[in-house]
């Protein structure tokens, strides 16, 4: 128990002498917080579209005014040639056209079924969708309104059965990606720092030659990598505190649950994603390689792991694989206990996998390190 | 042979002979072209959905027969009343819940039947798209029913991605990123290390030019980003059909000037570094971080606030992305994309000549 101890005592002094790595571990990471979250959102917040008006009827203008006065849209460019609409698309200057053909309002005097055009700019596929979306409810609207008007039948007569639907969106119902990236980023800065501390801190001393020193003393395996893993465990603690500060205090998130059980979960966190980090540097020569194959493994766990984008959008298998990521669990922990105030029993099942994880990870770098190798 | 010649041959050895890092980066446009593929989605398909049920009548059972067939949803349970359904939102047990209305048949009959669909709002754009699914669903449902046309019609026609795939947006980015990782974060690590271990200094007994060193140990991981280059737009046509719409000789050619942009960066973080850690700790936040987020690889610039929309354009991969999107999407060449060509080449110009200037000015000083 005292080695242990001792260990602790080694390497927190090494860490608190070495000001350049503290500042490191510190300061980049809440850096990167303040700054990646704003930046990091899918919001679509205005459209420039094309308008190709070949009907050139009371019923098209009013039918345009109805897009702008959303405030969502606006008109970049008006024009009768479709070369042109086409240029304005290619350059970026639109990312929608709208073309009215020609014999619109009479179409739809006569109750006719006139058919609109809308080329999207498809490159960001979910962007286009999301525009499409709102296209279609001003085209509708517009359709209930003046469209009804103009066939003649009386404004908001119910004809027949009908079903009205209304959508409530829980947990973010101003509909901002700020808590849910911020959220994702501080797990994956955290997961960043600890592990690749972990994973350089032993390749260096290989590198230097002060394992090998310490591999003649009487420590046991176990000891030494307790020894290593408590300093930067504690690290990642106070790291995770002042991101959950950056986020409730800075970005003004409030916290719907229970702060303790973040702390709980990330307590058992730490130690799986410490646990990697110390596997990687049994795997490892140098600082060099210890930095790769921890870049490589850390860029596969955050993407398969929904950090940014819906584990719920990808594929059955990459489902189940992503089961096996603690880092999904405790991003799931996190936005569970943050964004919809989840509770204790709600949260069990991802944490007995990230416990799960951990116990395996530990069990299998303690088997791999030789000290005699 | 001469100095020159030998000391590229001595770089290349170096990095052939670390056999793990180089798998690693032979491997990585390989996996993370199939990951981004497979894995970074959006899209709205087997969606868990909670149905409530309370009326459990001829209508009720028409609407659950249609989610159960819309590949978008996956129906997870159906529920005779609302309690629990929200805790299972809670727990991400679900991803939306379909309350429908008591007495539904009667209600629908008289026209006031009312139905309510929640989602979980965390990701927002997914919940609308889960919601817009829902609705449209629901829309469908209805028009069978009523058998009325709808007033005006739309034709919507996605273009430069039919299929909306979301690879076709992320390639380009993800060639951005591995060529920045290649050339950046190794060349700056590579130098770091030779000065950590006191290399450089015999290198600056030898007849080598400063010049000549930076060159000699730059060339090897250009070579080597180019091949990863080529690998990712392979990789990215075998699995996911991604075209190249334009000209190809214009990609390659572009994709050159990126890789020189970000070898200066490397060399010039690499002059700033005392050790290999700051070198690539440094690396990582000043470029690969801005490259992941700020560029538009994955976050598109215009939904950003305008402060950061003015700090993309000074990430060389914002340029990068949008000349090999514009060629590979858009299939436009040099008469469109001349003002992002120009740029690259400016950036690339400056910063070759204060790296450079840099590296002369740490080895004599």
């Amino acid at each position: 128990m005292n080695t242990i101890l001792f260990m602790v005592q080694k390497e927190t002094l090494q860490v608190l002498r070495d000001r350049k790595m503290l500042i490191q571990i510190f300061v980049p990471p809440v850096m990167q917080l303040l700054i990646l979250a704003q930046a990091m959102t899918f919001e679509v917040s205005h459209v420039d579209m094309v308008v190709v008006d070949q009907d050139h009827s009371p019923a098209s203008s009013t039918l345009v005014e109805h897009f702008t006065a959303t405030g969502r849209f606006s008109i970049a460019v008006s024009t009768q040639s479709g070369h042109a609409a086409d240029e304005a698309l290619l350059t970026r200057e639109a990312r929608m056209i709208l073309r009215i053909p020609d014999g619109f309002e009479r179409n739809l005097r006569r109750g006719e079924s006139p058919s609109l055009q809308l080329i999207m700019d498809a490159e960001d596929g979910a962007a286009a969708g999301i525009v499409l979306g709102w296209a279609q409810s001003v085209i509708q609207g517009y359709a209930r309104t003046e469209g009804v008007r103009l066939v003649g039948a009386p404004v908001g007569r119910r004809a027949g059965p009908a079903l009205t639907v209304t959508t409530r969106r829980l947990y973010n119902p101003e509909g901002r990606y700020l808590a849910y990236m911020a959220i994702g980023l501080l797990a994956s800065l955290m997961t960043l720092v600890g592990v690749l501390l972990t994973s350089q801190n032993i390749a260096r001393e290989k590198e230097i030659g002060t394992l090998e020193q310490l591999n003649v003393t009487p420590i046991t395996k176990r000891e030494f990598m307790l020894g290593k893993l408590i300093p930067f465990w504690i690290l990642g603690l106070i790291e995770l505190t002042i991101g959950l500060a950056v986020i409730r205090f800075l970005f003004g998130i409030p916290f719907e649950g229970a702060v303790g059980l973040i702390y709980l979960a990330a307590a058992v966190y730490l130690i799986a994603a410490l646990g990697l980090g110390l596997f990687v540097s049994t795997i490892s020569s140098t600082q060099q390689q210890a930095q790769f194959i921890t870049f490589f493994v850390l860029v596969t766990f955050f993407f398969m792991g929904g950090i940014f984008t819906p584990v719920q959008s990808m594929p059955m298998w990459a489902q189940s694989v992503a089961e096996l990521n603690p880092i999904k669990h405790f991003a799931v922990i996190l936005r569970g206990v943050l964004m919809k105030g989840a509770t204790l029993t709600d949260i069990l099942r991802p944490l007995g996998a990230m416990t799960a994880f951990a116990v395996v990870v530990l069990v299998l770098s303690v088997r791999r390190y030789r000290k005699t190798a | 042979m001469s100095p020159f010649r030998s000391f590229v041959i001595k770089e290349t050895r170096h990095i052939l002979r670390d056999v793990r890092t180089l798998t690693v980066l032979l491997m990585l446009p390989i996996v993370m072209v199939l990951l981004f593929g497979f894995a970074i989605r959006t899209d709205v398909e087997d969606v868990r959905l909670i149905i409530v049920d309370p009326s459990s009548d001829v209508r009720s059972a028409e609407l659950v027969r249609d989610f159960n067939a819309t590949p978008a949803f996956r129906v997870e349970k159906v529920l005779p009343s609302s309690s629990g359904a929200e805790d299972l939102l809670r727990q991400g047990k679900a991803d939306a819940v379909l309350i429908l209305p008591i007495d539904f048949a009667r209600s629908f009959e008289r026209g006031t039947a009312q139905a309510m669909v929640l989602t979980d709002g965390i990701n927002a754009n997914f919940a609308q798209a889960v919601s817009n699914q829902a609705e449209a669903v629901i829309g469908r449902w209805q028009a069978g029913h009523s058998g009325q046309r709808p007033l005006i019609a739309t034709a919507p026609r996605m273009r430069f991605n039919p299929t909306l795939a979301s690879e076709n947006l992320f390639v380009p980015g993800l060639l951005a990123f591995v060529l920045t990782l290649v050339s950046a974060l190794m060349t700056a690590i590579s130098i770091a290390r030779e000065k950590e271990t006191g290399t450089l200094e015999l290198l600056l007994v030898s007849p080598l030019r400063p010049l000549q060193i930076v060159v000699g140990k730059v060339t090897p991981y250009l070579l080597l980003a180019f091949t990863n280059a080529i690998t990712t737009l392979v990789v990215a046509w075998l699995a996911f059909r991604v075209p190249i719409e334009g000209s190809l000789v214009l990609l390659l050619a572009s994709s050159l000037l990126y890789v020189l942009v970000a070898l200066a960066i490397g060399v010039f973080i690499s002059t700033k570094s005392a050790d290999q850690r700051a070198a690539m700790m440094a690396t990582l936040l000043a470029l690969l971080l801005p490259t992941l987020a700020l560029s538009g690889f994955v976050f598109p610039i215009s939904s950003m606030p305008a402060p950061l929309q003015v700090v993309t354009k000074v990430v060389p991969a914002t340029w990068f992305i949008r000349i090999v999107r514009g060629i590979m999407l858009k299939g436009i060449g040099v008469e469109l994309l001349w003002k992002e060509l120009l740029i690259l080449t400016g950036m690339a110009a400056f910063l070759i000549t204060v790296s450079t200037r840099s590296f002369s000015d740490r080895l004599d000083g």
